[in-house]
């Protein structure tokens, strides 16, 4: 399609993440005009992730991805586990059918890659360049958005895409979004431990390109709301905490002190053994789920990705890259249907019913309830204490006379203070939302 | 790991903006609302310090530009932007 003289391309892309980048590669197959807008000096040069990416969307989009994408390491372990204070209870699952189906990435790495295979499409990846504001048109009321301006100039196009993150400051001045309440966002605080390929193989269990990733909940975030991760890379491992900025903000912790503590937990700081750190960095983490998705189109913009708060914490997986690449090629879609047919008016419902048509907008509505369950405090620290209790009635042996297991788990429930009511509520709930 | 934070800040890679703070704190507002307690304890690179007589004391070279403080920040009391293109962390390992 030929960019008309008005403007200075089909479709503007605002940064050149996972959302943005699959949108761009989409948008210039179909054969419109792409600038992709990034504030970092190279792509990923912003962006920190825990971070897992499940690969079905990546490879859907980008040739050769598992071939090619710099990936770290292909994760075939799985660990949750419920960290007390001196105890822990693990599911520790491993399967060999997980091959490929989820690796672990560095933003900083990845996103060149993503952003390569734009340009090879056709779009012009521009980095270095913070957009200030959308260019919006008031006529009557009706509202369209024309264009960026970026550093004094003014870049004006059919569409724009905003795929800037989870501040996404370009849909709250358009009045989309409002911001977000403390209890929808969390942040990451990650630290990156530079470990030999043959520590991490000793460490881990794993071997060749295999990694593991645990999800951590329980002492690890001192009751504050969210958990620990720890992902292995080819030579070095993310680590960190999540926690959720209204418990944060209530607890009157000092959010590094959280990370901090639990890197030298005692089942924790083995594994981090002799290892230097690289780099510490911090992001914050959509968890308001479905409620906090809203508003995701006006004339001539479209928001995809953190910055439409398309993230998903099931409580066993936290998932946000394949999603915002999902949504990136829904909005895609939709605005070359719109741009072929004519009806640029009809792009915003098209995205949303693309969107929720496809596994994203699925999954985010079979997860609708799990923020609110995961607001349930006991999560983060009386059931783990209550597993191991549990266990340790069946492992310790200190000359008292054995009891049956469902005895063992009956005084251990008592001991918690937590109230069978409570559980069988609790149970219930987690049924019902994860 | 006994890094300090500062140490630890110092492994990372930025390109600081000598010209222009990307963080702004209106200090009438902050000593009204106590926000610098708030502001000091939940971002995770120490940008803010609580003062004494209740200002906050910013340094803005060390902010890893999560939002944390947006979110955070009793109303009225921080103007928190990105840095201008290119300037600020520069991550190698997110």
């Amino acid at each position: 399609m030929d960019t008309t003289p008005d403007v200075d391309a089909d479709v503007v892309v605002v940064g050149a993440g996972c959302a943005g980048t699959a949108a761009a590669l989409k948008l210039a197959q179909a054969g419109l005009s792409v600038i992709v807008i990034d504030r970092g000096d190279t792509p990923g040069a912003k962006n920190l992730s825990g971070g897992v990416l499940y690969t079905h969307a990546a490879t859907d989009l980008f040739d050769g991805f598992l071939a090619h994408a710099p990936v770290e390491r292909v994760i075939t372990r799985n660990v949750v586990q419920f960290l007390n204070a001196g105890s822990g209870v693990a599911i520790d699952y491993r399967d060999q059918a997980l091959e490929g189906n989820a690796v672990s990435v560095l933003r900083a790495r990845l996103d060149p890659w993503l952003a390569a295979q734009c340009e090879s499409a056709g779009a012009m990846v521009m980095p270095g360049v913070r957009v200030d504001r959308l260019v919006i048109e008031d006529a009557g009321g009706q509202r369209r958005v024309l264009g960026v301006e970026a550093g004094g100039d003014t870049l004006r196009c059919h569409h724009v895409v905003a795929a800037d993150g989870v501040n996404s400051f370009l849909s709250r001045a358009a009045g989309l979004r409002s911001a977000p309440r403390p209890n929808q966002l969390a942040v990451g605080i990650k630290s990156t431990v530079a470990l030999d390929a043959a520590a991490i193989e000793a460490r881990f269990g794993v071997s060749g390109h295999e990694g593991a990733a645990f999800a951590v909940v329980g002492d690890c975030t001192e009751g504050i709301g969210g958990g620990g991760f720890l992902y292995t890379n080819r030579e070095s491992v993310s680590i960190g905490v999540v926690l959720r900025l209204d418990d944060l903000a209530a607890s009157g912790k000092t959010s590094s002190d959280v990370h901090d503590r639990f890197l030298a937990h005692p089942l924790v700081a083995p594994y981090l053994k002799g290892g230097e750190l690289l780099e510490y960095g911090c992001h914050l983490v959509a968890e308001g789920g479905l409620a906090m998705v809203g508003e995701i189109a006006m004339d001539g913009l479209v928001v995809v990705g953190d910055a439409a708060g398309l993230t998903l914490n099931t409580g066993l997986t936290v998932r946000g890259m394949d999603l915002a690449m999902a949504s990136g090629a829904a909005a895609a879609e939709a605005i070359a249907a719109g741009q072929a047919n004519g009806e640029a008016a009809g792009i915003g419902a098209d995205y949303r019913r693309r969107l929720f048509a496809s596994f994203v907008g699925k999954d985010m509505e079979t997860y609708a309830k799990a923020p609110a369950f995961l607001e349930r405090r006991r999560l983060y620290g009386a059931y783990g204490d209550l597993a191991a209790s549990v266990l340790r009635g069946a492992f310790l042996h200190d000359r008292r006379p054995r009891r049956h297991l469902a005895s063992v788990a009956w005084g251990a429930l008592r001991g918690s203070g937590i109230g069978l009511s409570k559980v069988a509520g609790d149970g219930l709930a987690g049924v019902r939302a994860l | 790991m006994t890094l300090s934070l500062a140490e630890r800040l110092g492994r990372n890679s930025y390109q600081l903006d000598e010209e222009l703070s990307h963080i702004e704190i209106d200090q009438v507002a902050a000593k009204r609302t106590g926000a610098g307690k708030i502001l000091e304890a939940v971002c995770p690179a120490h940008v803010y310090t609580a003062q004494p007589d209740g200002s906050v004391g910013i340094e803005y070279a060390a902010c890893l530009e999560c939002g944390t403080c947006l979110v955070l920040a009793p109303a009225g009391v921080l103007t928190w932007h990105y840095p201008r293109g290119s300037f600020g962390i520069r991550y190698r390992e997110g």
